[in-house]
């Protein structure tokens, strides 16, 4: 690590306040990403802007067909909460698949969204059961929040409060782990909302998370895995490492969609 | 057989302190006035090194020094060297390249040190080494093995022309040849063994002090060798005379033969502790450990088997590109060669063998022994020919190896091996009914009806270990004998302190050296106390690899209690007023035959140290004897391995769904340790053959740097493995000790891709089986078929 000095914000628009004033600054949720980055020496930020003391920036409230997640909340919380297995029982399953034990207590779902990694789970999930994201400023789309790898619609002095999902009347996720990290090497988040069906690709993008829309056609006749026999997805902009080609990627999403479908069934 | 004795499964004492956070490792040693040192390491995988500016490192704040690759040049301190001379078939020696600790002029892999900043603190010498400018010319690179040698390769070292090092040879090829074609059938493989990062949980460390008041030094390191690493060290890298300098073992975690060598690292802060006038200490992060810890594996392999009408084997060739990386590491010469080749009779008697290695250098980390060092490979090599031989055969892979087995011992190989002992049929038979083979096709198709293919693979190994008879060795080009030094102390209150030359890094000799001291002498195991890894208070010793600490270091440790049993008769002859041939010990009693009186071990002791009693002209006082053993010929564990896959054919996923390992290791001290080594070499074999795939870029960048890309095999990746004996007791040493820490890495890739091949119909697949590689492999046989049809 490179030195740096930490700042303890004590709420909302001080946190806000010093991101946009301090030099090279950077906000800390559950550092799960930015903390082995800097130890490694490949982000250097000057200040550390600590959100995990400011009040009242996690918890999971269901209101209506309308379920909240405050930015601060662990995985841990979500996979575990009665509220969120009982509304959408997909979205606890995949905060559950995130990492490890001891990530899951320190992860957070604005964290993890903010960063935008292109093989992350949420991603999936907010693209895949159209979430709001909701900052200090403004109430983004999920559409229009993820922009690229890495890169979000989020303003450089804007924090994630809260995100808030609609509740689907079905949704399933299957992630399939690139041995090594465990990350979704594929992961498909479908979700079918009255006349809304979406399908949501993380791991496999070029760009980051995206939606198949050639599937969502499909499964607007019936949403189960039949409708998807005989769909391919082409394999040019899918990522290519040394993990997965872009063409075995192009045909885990097919079986990730079908799997992820069977889930939603159950 | 007692609570505490040979055979029983005593809980192990050292665990106390590593579960509870009480060990003491390298890095938690510190030492007044300490020092930090950070290793600068060339990011090109070939550059010539020009002009390094250190004007700028060394004015920042809490350095101490900044020193390159020339300073060490002017040292005039030696070479690492590879200690074991393999000679090519025209018998020249190998092309050992000059291994200067710190790169001078060139640089041959990524992560080749190139200079140091010594710092106060670590984060400090970081800083500043950042600042070190560092004039590199890249070169072209190479790093596959079978284009090192090709023309129009980029030469790395001058002395090695078309970057080869050697090319050996072993067998008979001319009789070879002729079987060959006489051959009824033929079985043809050609395959990779794969390139692994060795991983123990204790990175590397380094803490190097110098007195100047005695012109001493002392290390700290995270050796399986320190009495090795202190000869190296003294005799050919010069750094002191060999009784000037200490090299202490701490607790180690874990080495798997990467701990073997010696490493520029400790050279290196050894010269700067002088240098500096302060102690100097090192401690590899894990993304230095992948890119300097010692590789493993690495062979490109063109194997034939020759087989008459019956199913005998009559012949089996094999050529062998080893990649040994940029510099010839300590004991690599020898893992391609005589700890591999020997080996390719496996357990079947095979008239006419003839293997031809050429082992090459490239721009990657150089590579060296790691668990099981070059059995595996040689394992791999004949269980896949024979496994694909009885398909193409038509023949039950059991029956095949059965019609081949040796029977008879002693059997003199025709790749040198002796095997002393064996019984290969009953180790087969074994596994095959626990694992319950016969139910096989019952769920295979119960598989089939969920989608899933099921597959099953044998792997019937043999390996050589308990290294090794000196003077076969010394024959071979070794530089060393191989032989085990123990010292019994025994104190005058009767407890006992056990000094061996061996090395724990996990094996559990303070506990199974103590079961065999407390059975012996009748005291219990908690009065014995073992002690090694301190070149200043243990005897010369080896260190531990090559499974050598059961069949080698527990040898010594007896011969030493035979002496310390002799010479307690002796006195105990005096104390109870008898001849000394009517002296019987037995259950920590000397007593006299055919009387009561007696006189317990503890009792005996003290006498022997308060002299009173005894002529001590004829007997000196004391009880504290030594002895050194060397083998006659090395062990041969052996078993058989069944491995069960399922695969899931939509994505290529490999389940291990069963697994069984029957092995032969001859006495078994603590069986709950050995099963315990089963586990963890079955648990890296399966790593090689599913997860663990180190890849370089063509120019040479590691691209598997870091746990995010190179996958370890982890518990949920293995079923609940089924382990169990059979044991023929190795006639050679006292004990009847064959050795296991080896066996399971050495066993298992075959039978795992055994599995995969029979589950998925085609041998064209390559460890490490990643599910891409699979799904691929499936498609391609799906492809055919539709071709075909």
């Amino acid at each position: 690590m490179y030195a740096f000095t930490y700042h303890r914000a004590s709420g909302l628009r001080q946190a806000g306040n010093m991101l946009a004033k301090l030099d090279d600054p950077k906000l800390l949720a559950g550092g799960q990403t930015l903390l082995p980055t800097m130890k490694q020496r490949l982000a250097s930020p000057a200040n550390i802007i600590d959100l995990n003391q400011i009040e009242g920036m996690s918890g999971i409230e269901l209101k209506g067909r309308s379920l909240t997640i405050g930015a601060m909340t662990r995985h841990y919380e979500v996979a575990s909460s009665p509220v969120v297995q009982e509304a959408i029982p997909a979205l606890a399953y995949l905060a559950g698949l995130i990492g490890d034990p001891a990530v899951r207590h320190r992860g957070t779902i604005g964290g993890s969204i903010a960063n935008n990694d292109p093989n992350a789970d949420y991603p999936a999930a907010c693209l895949g059961l159209g979430a709001t994201i909701i900052t200090s400023k403004r109430r983004i789309a999920a559409d229009d929040f993820f922009l690229g790898l890495f890169e979000t619609a989020l303003e450089p002095d804007e924090i994630i409060t809260k995100v808030s999902f609609p509740v689907p009347k079905k949704a399933g996720y299957y992630k399939f782990r690139n041995q090594a990290s465990r990350f979704a090497l594929v992961g498909v988040f479908v979700s079918k909302r009255s006349s809304e069906i979406r399908v949501a690709v993380t791991g496999a993008g070029g760009n980051g998370v995206f939606r198949v829309t050639a599937f969502e056609e499909a499964l607007k006749k019936r949403f189960s895995a039949k409708s998807l026999d005989g769909l391919t997805v082409p394999a040019d902009n899918l990522a290519s490492d040394i993990h997965g080609s872009a063409e075995y990627r192009a045909h885990l999403i097919g079986v990730c969609a079908k799997r992820a479908l069977d889930a939603a069934d159950k | 057989m007692s609570a505490t004795g040979i055979g029983a499964a005593v809980r192990r004492k050292e665990d106390f302190r590593f579960i509870t956070g009480k060990g003491q490792y390298t890095d938690d040693i510190s030492r007044p006035g300490q020092t930090s040192i950070y290793f600068l390491r060339s990011p090109h995988a070939h550059a010539r090194i020009g002009k390094i500016d250190t004007a700028a490192a060394a004015a920042m704040p809490g350095v101490v020094a900044v020193l390159t690759g020339a300073e060490f040049a002017e040292s005039k301190l030696g070479s690492l060297i590879c200690g074991w001379t393999v000679l090519s078939k025209d018998g020249s020696p190998m092309k050992m390249a000059p291994h200067p600790a710190l790169a001078h002029g060139k640089a041959n892999h990524v992560g080749d040190g190139v200079a140091v900043v010594i710092a106060e603190t670590l984060a400090q010498a970081k800083d500043a080494a950042e600042r070190i400018v560092v004039d590199y010319e890249v070169l072209p690179a190479v790093v596959d093995p079978m284009k090192a040698a090709a023309r129009g390769a980029p030469q790395i070292h001058d002395v090695a022309p078309d970057n080869t090092i050697y090319n050996w040879h072993i067998g008979d090829p001319e009789a070879t040849a002729a079987a060959f074609r006489n051959a009824s059938h033929v079985t043809t493989l050609e395959f990779v063994n794969n390139r692994l990062v060795p991983n123990p949980m204790e990175p590397r460390a380094a803490l190097a002090e110098y007195d100047p008041g005695t012109e001493s030094f002392t290390l700290w390191n995270t050796t399986q060798n320190p009495h090795v690493a202190r000869l190296v060290i003294s005799a050919f890298v010069g750094m002191a005379p060999e009784h000037k300098l200490r090299v202490i073992a701490p607790d180690v975690g874990g080495g798997f033969g990467s701990k073997i060598f010696i490493y520029p690292e400790e050279v290196v802060c050894l010269w700067a502790a002088r240098k500096v006038g302060r102690p100097v200490k090192w401690t590899a992060d894990r993304s230095e450990a992948f890119l300097t810890d010692a590789h493993g594996r690495d062979h490109v392999t063109k194997a034939q088997l020759a087989l008459d009408r019956e199913g005998r084997i009559t012949g089996l060739k094999v050529h062998t590109t080893a990649n040994l990386g940029a510099y010839m590491s300590t004991f690599s010469s020898a893992v391609p060669t005589f700890l591999y080749a020997p080996l390719l009779s496996g357990q079947y008697a095979i008239p006419h063998i003839y293997c031809e290695v050429d082992a090459v250098y490239t721009n990657t980390v150089p590579v060296d022994a790691y668990r099981g060092a070059g059995r595996p490979e040689a394992a791999y090599v004949v269980e896949r020919l024979v496994e694909v031989a009885a398909r193409e055969l038509n023949m039950e892979p059991a029956t095949l190896r059965k019609k081949n087995f040796v029977r008879t011992f002693p059997y003199q190989t025709s790749v040198a091996s002796l095997y002393d002992t064996g019984d290969f049929e009953a180790s087969l038979n074994k596994a095959m009914k626990i694992h319950d083979v016969e139910g096989f096709g019952r769920r295979k198709r119960e598989a089939e009806r969920r989608g899933r293919l099921r597959g099953l693979g044998f792997s019937a190994y043999i390996e050589a270990c308990g290294v090794a008879p000196s003077s076969l060795v010394g024959q071979l080009g070794a530089g060393v004998g191989l032989w085990e030094s123990a010292e019994i102390r025994v104190n005058p209150t009767g407890t006992v302190e056990l000094l061996t030359g061996t090395h724990q890094h996990g094996q559990g000799h303070e506990t199974t050296f103590a079961q065999v001291v407390s059975e012996r002498l009748g005291i219990p195991i908690e009065n014995v106390t073992v002690v090694h890894g301190d070149t200043d208070k243990v005897q010369f010793g080896m260190g531990t690899y090559g499974s050598r600490s059961g069949a080698v270091g527990l040898s010594a440790v007896v011969k030493a209690l035979d002496k310390v049993e002799n010479k307690a008769k002796k006195i105990a002859a005096h104390l109870l007023e008898a001849a000394e041939g009517d002296i019987v010990f037995r259950d920590g009693k000397f007593s006299v035959t055919g009387t009561d009186k007696s006189v317990a071990f503890a009792d005996l002791a003290l006498q022997a140290y308060v002299a009173h009693k005894f002529p001590t002209a004829e007997i000196e006082p004391g009880l504290k004897e030594g002895a050194f053993y060397d083998p006659t010929n090395f062990t041969f564990p052996a078993g058989c391995h069944i491995c069960e896959v399922e695969i899931d054919p939509a994505t290529g996923e490999t389940q291990i769904v069963a697994w069984t390992a029957v092995d032969d290791f001859g006495t078994v001290i603590n069986p709950m340790i050995v099963e315990g080594q089963v586990h963890g070499g079955v648990a890296q074999g399966v790593g090689q053959a599913l997860y663990e795939h180190t890849v370089y870029d063509d120019r040479g960048q590691l691209m598997t740097g870091s746990y995010m890309d190179y996958a370890m095999p982890r518990a949920e990746n293995l079923p609940s493995l089924k382990v169990d004996t059979t044991v023929t007791k190795c006639p050679g040493n006292p004990l009847g000790i064959k050795g296991c820490g080896e066996a399971g890495a050495i066993a298992a890739p075959a039978a795992v891709m055994n599995a995969i091949t029979d589950a998925i119909g085609t041998e064209k697949i390559e460890m490490p089986a990643t599910p891409q590689s699979v799904w691929a492999a499936i498609q391609s046989v799906n492809n055919n078929r539709r071709a075909a049809e």
